[in-house]
């Protein structure tokens, strides 16, 4: 049964783009059939990331107002057979979507893939509920800093209440990512710790992806780092994401120093 | 035949009851609506969203009067959505309808609120020291002009309509319970808004804003930790900077004395 998953945050650059890649690439690589979706209609980047910039040839928009079959838009990947990516209108707005069109071609991809993933564009417009309006699951991406963990709970509230799901009374099931996390800087206080993000949000944690100048390496070389550099600590705990969405319990190893730790329990203790 | 019988079986009618409030002005019309003009500058947007009917038995304003009035509402922005005790010669096909089975409900909206507003105001202020309780409890005594207390209180204790929520408020969501209170089994996120009529009770952290007691200036706010960005009960109200350092982060509860908001720790 096709799952059809969306990658959203709320805040821009996040990481929602990369994580979808290296999700994507993760869950290909395991043998799965996966097809990602640039919902970001303007700003397109994810075939930017996945090294695909120079094959589009038709997009989302297109299949969408019925002017290309899905099969002439969609783009597979040359390093894993089982990765095609579906991208977005650079020339178009957002506004050129339809729930219709969007919902046609959702539910023709999930007959061909296991899993469709949305990659959702920043904000909660148009583009934003649309990518999110099929999901049957969904990962909430989020830096551990106020601003994003706010974001992430509205995004987490709408999840809740404009998805088809939430409409016919079902739950969509809600994972959060937390990225760009930085261990020594969370020690010593200076972002908001993963006990604190997972408090505020409270939705089950599925990965912490450690800050990595790796990460943006890869994004730059047009392949996800799941690929580029499989044994980079990211790429090891995206792996691991991609392992706990297709349902095996695995531990989130939570990268914080000891000095760090302690330091903090008897900041604690003193206050 | 049968095609007509058929499509006349699509339309469906159903019966509903709602709970409105019932707005009573009473003769001098002039002073009444200066009263109502206190009233809104207190609480603005109180009427905003609610059912209103308007209950001309007492005022008795004849075709000429209904007209003017249903205007002088307009100006304040309080919708009409029907009429009771008038002549049905007094009103026009433009003018809401005329609603007769009114019943008197436990749990009213706010009994006539712009006369309770008169009340109210000095009753706080001259006994603000000794026991605010029965005397909010009075205020909407007053207005139903009726004499014995205990049936002011009787409507404030029931609460039959608590609403209880098992998940956290999200960020950028209004809860929003006119009725009585609000029970939230989760946090209320930094950004989202929990307002009700009664009391607030928050099993989690208060990160957003609390506002409590719209009609009930006995309401109070608990919660289990106080990160919260405004709490306010019957109108008067508190930014997080105003709140005590030492209480952030406590569980705490709120509740009004006079004209100040206390809180202690629980």
């Amino acid at each position: 049964m096709a799952k059809v998953l969306v990658v959203t945050s709320g805040k821009g650059g996040v990481g929602k783009t990369t994580s979808t890649a290296a999700l994507g690439a993760a869950l290909a690589s395991a043998g799965k059939n996966v097809v990602l979706i640039d919902f970001d209609v303007g700003l397109r980047n994810l075939d930017l990331v996945m090294g695909a910039e120079r094959r589009v040839v038709y997009d989302l928009i297109n299949v969408v107002q019925g002017d290309a079959k899905l099969a002439q838009a969609l783009i597979r990947d040359k390093r894993v057979p089982t990765l095609s990516l579906l991208p977005a209108s650079q020339t178009r707005d957002k506004d050129a979507l339809t729930d219709e069109g969007v919902s046609s071609v959702i539910t023709e991809l999930k007959e061909k893939f296991d899993w469709v993933i949305c990659d959702s564009p920043a904000g909660i417009e148009r583009g934003a509920t649309l990518a999110m309006r099929h999901a049957d699951v969904a990962i909430v991406v989020t830096n551990p800093e106020v601003s994003s963990v706010r974001d992430s709970d509205r995004i987490i509230g709408l999840l809740d209440s404009k998805t088809e799901r939430a409409e016919k009374g079902e739950r969509v099931e809600k994972h959060l990512l937390l990225t760009r996390f930085d261990a020594a800087r969370a020690g010593r206080g200076e972002m908001l710790n993963v006990g604190d993000v997972l408090e505020i949000l409270s939705i089950p944690l599925l990965g912490i992806i450690p800050e990595s100048s790796e990460v943006l390496r890869a994004s730059n070389l047009g392949s996800p780092i799941t690929l580029n550099n499989p044994a980079s600590a990211a790429a090891r705990a995206y792996f691991e994401a991609a392992k706990r969405l297709n349902g095996e319990a695995l531990d989130v190893t939570i990268p914080i120093d000891r000095k760090g730790l302690f330091g903090k329990l008897f900041g604690r203790r003193a206050a | 035949m049968t095609t007509v019988a058929s499509s006349r079986h699509s339309i469906r009618f159903h019966g509903r009851t709602y709970h409105a409030m019932v707005l009573e002005p009473e003769p001098p019309l002039a002073n009444w609506l200066t009263e109502l003009d206190a009233w809104l500058a207190r609480s603005p947007g109180f009427f905003f969203g609610r059912p209103v009917v308007l209950d001309l038995s007492v005022l008795q304003p004849g075709k000429q009067g209904v007209a003017e009035l249903l205007q002088n509402l307009a100006e304040r922005n309080i919708k009409v959505m029907g009429i009771e005790g008038a002549e049905p010669s007094w009103l026009d096909f433009a003018m809401p309808p005329l609603l007769l089975t009114g019943r008197q409900a436990n749990v009213v909206p706010g009994d006539n609120p712009p006369a309770a507003a008169e009340p109210s105001a000095p009753a706080l202020s001259s006994n603000s020291a000794s026991e605010p309780a029965p005397d909010a409890a009075a205020v909407p005594a007053g207005a139903a002009s009726s004499p014995a207390s205990a049936t002011a209180e009787a409507p404030l204790a029931q609460h039959p309509n608590s609403l209880l929520l098992d998940s956290p408020v999200r960020s950028g969501q209004c809860i929003v319970h006119p009725e009585g209170d609000v029970i939230v089994v989760g946090s209320v996120a930094s950004g989202a808004e929990v307002i009700a009529g009664g009391s607030i009770h928050i099993y989690g952290t208060l990160r957003g804003r609390a506002i409590a007691g719209s009609r009930d200036a006995r309401a109070r706010i608990f919660c289990r930790k106080l990160e919260a960005e405004l709490l306010s009960i019957d109108g008067l109200y508190m930014v997080a900077e105003d709140m005590p350092a030492q209480l952030r982060g406590q569980p705490i509860q709120v509740w009004l004395d006079g004209d100040s908001m206390v809180m202690a720790q629980d």
